[in-house]
């Protein structure tokens, strides 16, 4: 989406990742090949040595029938010399083969590797510029798959369903090219054999796919059952629920089971019946090779050769369903991969064409902002504000009055449908992100923390940060004594999603990120959870000192940071109804002396039901 | 792979266990992999027959045998049935017996999670325990899925050998030569290839962990700015993946050819050598064909002897994994001891104390007693031992020494039913089930709907669930996905409540909801116990929460240091004062002055 134009008005995909599923197979392949160029690298030279590998499978049948009808069957001594011969040619012919079918795989692994690992890479880099929405709204496990499990299926189908596929039907190709040399009779004879199995094909593999993808639920099913005595063995323990959650689990497992069992009858039967068919072909053939034979119009050895080509057709007509199915799969994954890079991030980076923010301490200005979400109403409505240079101002309202995506707006995390955000008197889309990202900065609720050290997680803030800086930072927010009591400072690990760390500590952490930016437009969307009151105690310091000297808006979910700050912003069902300082507000009869009232009256039991308790 | 010497015994061992546990199903997977090589290699054998008996004679005397036709087609199709039902045999019945070992194994394996106690479960990372049910047991059984392939193959070189001996003997000594090589080049393979596979499994996983946490983190990665730092840590594992990958693609496409090239070598040196016995009238053509056939025919299955021996490794790996669930000790006991009488339960606990390692207690001798009725508020530090005092009393976790009576009966006496319906604890992190807002909060006992209700109504999650499209009946997602923070803690609440426990603890949970709905729940917790409802403790920050209680009890590193109301300890305790205030100071509204009272 370009800058000029309004958002919000183009794609309808914005909310969430399109499943891709209306795209053709063809359609798919054409485009997960454009996408990954590295994927076409020398596919021709490829191709070329899979059909030279082919060759190989139909060297054996040739060289039976040739030594029985040219030597050993033949009239009069053997010509040893000339069966030497032969067999020295075979042998070259097979060595050449087996050289193509080395380098043609080398070739395949190593194109698909790099082409499928720098769609993943792509696929990765997109999903962190999808919109804010979009990334909430999506499970993240579904995420996560479409760069991993998805981009894998491809490879292993490019790798090895799909080489097979080729070679299979290279393979049928020279084996029915070979026979129809040989004796068209009999070759008709062996593909009525094998007719009725070909026919079949399309429904066996849509049988087979539908039993796979529920073999694949049920392994769902299972895992989020055996999750609970896990993950949920206190409850389960403290409410005495072992007998039940023993017969959720042994339901799950029982279906799992059933379904792996329903998918692998429909396999053995598949390979059963193209074995039948097999054995069928290869009585065909000598009933009707004798009968012709006998006729004058065959040898003995085109009769036996004729045995040793239909083993060439038995291997791929049992594999077929299973690699179509495979094949679906693959092109389902890459399907999904595409719709997410075809997923539009809105909101996009000008990059150089760009206008840097202003070298000077920034201010707002918000020109008569309206906001939508794409194909819904407006829940965001005229919104003029200035915000001066060095204010500390608080938001506030009811969940779901317009204050998040206020904020959202000022940090360029979603544009407006309407109207301008100036910061430092820029239109933020005409922004390059590398200025925008270095003097604008979000806090977010929930600081999220990786399974790193705490200087690693704090280094974040600002990339290439020395240890005394960092340090110089903390005891900058008043933080020392805190940090001084850490068991191993800055290369204390802090665990997955920083449990290791109790909930205040990675607000703490999240705060001094946000230090270590050193924005000078600060935008903080406060945490609502409990936490420990001593922790409370630091987070109040080092807010204070990480807000001094900068202009900041913060989403309030306390009235300490109302009371605090220069200037309250009053949202209610998507207006900014009120502004002013604290005390002015209090005054007034409106919003937000009502919203003051009811955050009082918490704190004190026993004056009565607080008025609508909003979610 | 296996440097470890013993690993190929020890596999075997493992295998040898599973065949036992499903010893009959087992048999009829390898008879049918039995059929199915014997009815193979009597594939050649009837195709060297018919050349010797019906196709040369045909051909040599112009004149067809209408009986010989119809004898060697249907020896042809005899041969195909039987190899149909072997298949079948082998795959169907094969794979059954894969599934039905796994099975059993991950039933056996949550049994043990289900029996084993909470010190057990907080010993063990979730990850691995998921993975014990799951990946481990997968890996313990998938050899059982190649396994009767691989006995029949073993078969089927016997009879093939044998086969060729019938036929000719010189040409055997051409099977005898490549068979072996074929197997070792097998088993070279496997051995060559399993470490690298392994490796780049590894490299998945970490791929995957890299994704899950930078999406986990895209707020944070967005708002300052480091898509391009989260994009290059993702490509640096990215590019070992496929380095990884690629490594173990060279090995295949240097095997694979040679394996298939072998079979074919193999037949050219056979017709070689058997033109020559041909000529020296040693053998005849039908031999030679069928030893020819024999070549191309087996050297497929033969790789299953590779598969099964590449897969060894994996199996005692995975089967370690499962056996240390298994071979885990330790139980819960309960008694059954009942408890006589209604309402509130008196609490007692006598000098007790807990450590979870030893020589680093948490709880140190406590003393307590809450008499019927009343409300009890936990106040302290993090660390303090607040949530450990909780668990205690469901017996989470039983005390070092001292006793937790409630209504004067040791809990460790009462049936495990009856401690459950007495003592509801609603703990700091939720967990719902995936199934319906009725099954969670029910938990699979047969309420009526009012009392649903009601409960939802007094956890305040009444108004959401009447929102959702089925009300009761909707289901929640895995883990509850659906529901935000506070939802979920207010639907444990509503499981806790809707038994009307005798005794209720609430550690900490409320810590998601809006100050205003806590207030509310608190309220109705309130009126609740007005009318008769649990004796409760509450582990609280907010002064609202403590508030509700008749008695604050103020722990100090595994202490109780200070009791009374807490007008009382607000003056007398400096330290109490320092943290209640400052809580109250950072978070709600500071001047009580403002609102009239």
């Amino acid at each position: 989406m370009s800058t000029g134009t309004a958002p919000g008005t183009g794609n309808r995909q914005t909310t969430s990742v399109a499943s891709g599923e209306d795209s053709g197979a063809w359609q798919t392949l054409r485009r997960g090949f454009a996408l990954s160029p590295a994927l076409r690298q020398g596919i021709r030279g490829t191709l070329a040595l899979a059909v030279v590998s082919t060759v190989g499978g139909a060297v054996v049948p040739v060289v039976v029938q040739q030594t029985i009808d040219d030597g050993l069957a033949g009239p009069g001594a053997v010509d040893q010399l000339a069966v030497g011969r032969l067999l020295l040619a075979a042998a070259v012919v097979v060595v050449l083969t087996s050289w193509a079918a080395y380098a043609m795989k080398v070739r395949l692994f190593v194109a698909s590797e790099n082409g499928l690992s720098d769609l993943r890479v792509k696929a990765f880099r997109h999903v962190h510029d999808l919109p804010v929405l979009t990334q909430n709204t999506e499970r993240r496990g579904a995420l996560v798959s479409r760069v991993t499990s998805d981009i894998d299926q491809v490879s292993l189908f490019l790798q090895y369903a799909g080489v097979f596929f080729v070679v299979s039907i290279g393979q049928v190709v020279v084996a029915t090219v070979v026979m129809a040399v040989y004796s068209w009779e009999l070759t008709l004879v062996v593909w009525v054999c094998f007719l009725p199995l070909v026919l079949a094909l399309r429904a066996v593999t849509g049988r087979m796919t539908a039993a796979y993808g529920r073999v694949r639920r049920s392994v769902g099913d299972m895992l989020s059952v055996i999750a609970e005595p896990v993950v949920g063995a206190s409850v389960v323990k403290a409410h005495a629920i072992e007998a039940r959650t023993q017969a959720r689990v042994d339901r799950a497992i029982d279906a799992n089971y059933r379904r792996q069992v329903e998918a692998q009858r429909l396999v053995a039967m598949t390979f059963a019946s193209a074995g039948l068919a097999g054995g069928l072909a290869s009585a065909a053939v000598v009933v009707v090779g004798v009968w012709l034979g006998v006729g004058g119009q065959l040898s003995i050895g085109t009769v036996i050769a004729f045995a040793f080509l239909v083993s060439l057709l038995v291997g791929p007509v049992q594999m077929a369903t299973q690699v179509l199915t495979e094949a679906q799969n693959a092109v389902a994954s890459w399907r999904r991969v595409i719709a997410l890079l075809e997923t539009p991030a809105d909101v996009s980076d000008p990059g150089l064409s760009g206008t840097a923010l202003p070298d000077r301490p920034l201010d707002v200005v918000f020109d008569d902002v309206g906001f939508a979400y794409p194909d819904g109403p407006l829940v965001l409505h005229h919104v003029d504000v200035a915000i001066a240079v060095g204010r500390r101002v608080a938001v506030v309202g009811e969940t779901g009055s317009g204050k998040t995506t206020f904020a959202k707006l000022l940090t360029r995390l979603m544009d407006p449908a309407r109207g301008v955000v100036r910061v430092g008197g820029v239109d933020l889309r005409e922004v390059p992100f590398s200025s925008l990202r270095r003097r604008v900065v979000m806090v977010p609720q929930e600081g999220f923390l990786f399974d790193a050290t705490l200087g690693d997680n704090l280094r974040y803030g600002r990339p290439g940060a020395s240890d005394d800086e960092l340090v110089a930072a903390l005891f900058g927010l008043g933080l020392g004594e805190w940090f001084t009591g850490l068991p191993d400072g800055l290369g204390t690990e802090v665990g997955q999603r920083g449990e290791q760390l109790s909930a205040g500590e990675r607000q703490l952490v999240a705060l001094m990120r946000a230090a270590l930016a050193d924005p000078d437009l600060l935008v903080l969307d406060e945490a609502t959870s409990a936490v420990d009151p001593r922790t409370e105690m630091l987070l109040a310091v080092a807010l204070d000192g990480l807000l001094r000297g900068r202009t900041s808006v913060t989403v309030a979910h306390r009235m300490s940071t109302a009371e605090a700050a220069d200037e309250v912003l009053v949202f209610d069902d998507g207006r900014l109804v009120e502004r002013g300082p604290h005390a002015a507000l209090v005054a007034q009869d409106g919003v937000y002396a009502r919203l003051h009232a009811s955050w009082v009256a918490q704190s004190r039991l026993g004056q009565g039901e607080p008025a609508a308790a909003a979610q | 792979m296996s440097a470890r010497p013993g690993t190929t015994r020890r596999g075997f061992g493992v295998i040898a266990h599973g065949a036992r546990a499903q010893w009959r199903l087992f048999t009829v997977a390898v008879l049918g992999s039995l059929v199915y090589g014997a009815l193979t290699v009597a594939d050649a054998w009837v195709l060297g027959w018919a050349t010797d008996a019906v196709i040369t004679p045909a051909f040599e005397t112009d004149a067809i045998d209408a009986a010989d036709l119809v004898a060697v087609s249907a020896l042809f199709l005899a041969v195909a049935i039987g190899r149909a039902l072997g298949i079948i045999g082998r795959r169907l019945v094969g794979g059954v017996v894969y599934f039905r070992l796994m099975a059993q194994h991950r039933r056996a394996v949550t049994r043990q999670y289900l029996r084993l106690p909470m010190r057990w479960h907080q010993a063990h990372p979730t990850g691995q325990l998921l993975s014990n049910a799951n990946a481990d047991v997968e890996a313990a059984w998938a050899v059982m899925m190649p396994l009767p392939m691989a006995v029949g193959v073993l078969v089927m070189l016997l009879v093939a050998v044998i086969a060729m001996l019938t036929a000719d003997l010189v040409l055997t000594v051409v099977g005898l030569v490549i068979f072996p090589l074929l197997f070792a080049i097998n088993v070279a393979y496997q051995r060559v290839l399993s470490p690298r596979v392994t490796l780049a499994q590894q490299l998945r996983a970490e791929v995957s962990d890299v994704a899950h946490e930078s999406f986990d983190a895209a707020m944070v990665v967005k708002a300052l700015g480091r898509e391009s730092e989260e994009t290059a840590r993702f490509e640096t594992q990215a590019h070992r993946l496929r380095e990884a990958n690629i490594a173990a693609g060279r090995v295949r496409s240097v095997f694979d050819p040679v394996l298939e090239a072998l079979p074919v070598a193999g037949v050219l040196l056979v017709v070689l050598v058997g033109v020559q016995r041909v000529v020296s009238g040693a053998a005849d053509t039908g031999d030679v064909v069928q030893v020819a056939f024999l070549f191309t025919v087996i050297s497929f299955p033969v790789r299953a002897l590779g598969w099964v021996l590449g897969e060894l490794p994996r199996t005692v790996v995975g089967w370690d994994r499962v056996r240390a669930v298994l071979d885990a000790e330790g139980s819960t006991p309960y008694g059954d001891a009942r408890l006589a009488g209604r309402g509130p339960v008196r609490l007692e606990l006598r000098d007790v104390g807990f450590g979870y390692v030893p020589d680093r207690p948490v709880l140190r001798g406590i003393d307590l007693e809450v008499d019927s009725g009343r409300t009890i508020a936990l106040v302290g530090r993090t660390g303090a031992g607040k949530s450990t005092l909780c668990s205690l009393l469901v017996r989470l976790v039983d005390p070092d020494h001292g006793t937790v009576l409630v209504d004067g009966v040791d809990a460790r006496t009462l049936e495990h039913a009856v401690l459950a319906d007495t003592v509801a604890l609603v703990p700091q992190h939720t967990f719902l089930f995936d199934d319906t807002v009725r099954g969670n909060v029910c938990l699979g006992a047969d309420l009526l709907d009012e009392e649903v209700w009601a409960a939802l109504r007094t956890a305040q999650a009444d108004r959401f669930v009447a929102r959702l499209p089925r009300q009761l009946d909707a289901p929640l997602g895995e883990r509850g996905v659906t529901l935000s923070g506070g939802q979920r803690q207010r639907l444990a609440l509503a499981r806790a409540v809707v038994h009307r426990p005798r005794l209720l603890v609430l550690d900490d949970a409320t810590s998601a909801v809006d100050p205003e709905v806590e207030a509310a729940v608190l309220a109705g917790l309130r009126r609740a116990s007005a009318s008769g409802g649990p004796t409760t403790l509450v582990v609280a920050y907010r002064k609202a929460t403590i508030a509700l209680a008749d008695e604050v009890l103020f722990l100090e590193g595994g202490r109780i240091v200070d009791r009374g109301p807490h007008d009382e300890l607000v003056v007398r305790s400096t330290a109490y004062r320092d943290i209640v205030d400052a809580y109250d100071q950072a978070r709600g509204p500071v001047e009580h002055d403002e609102v009239p009272a």
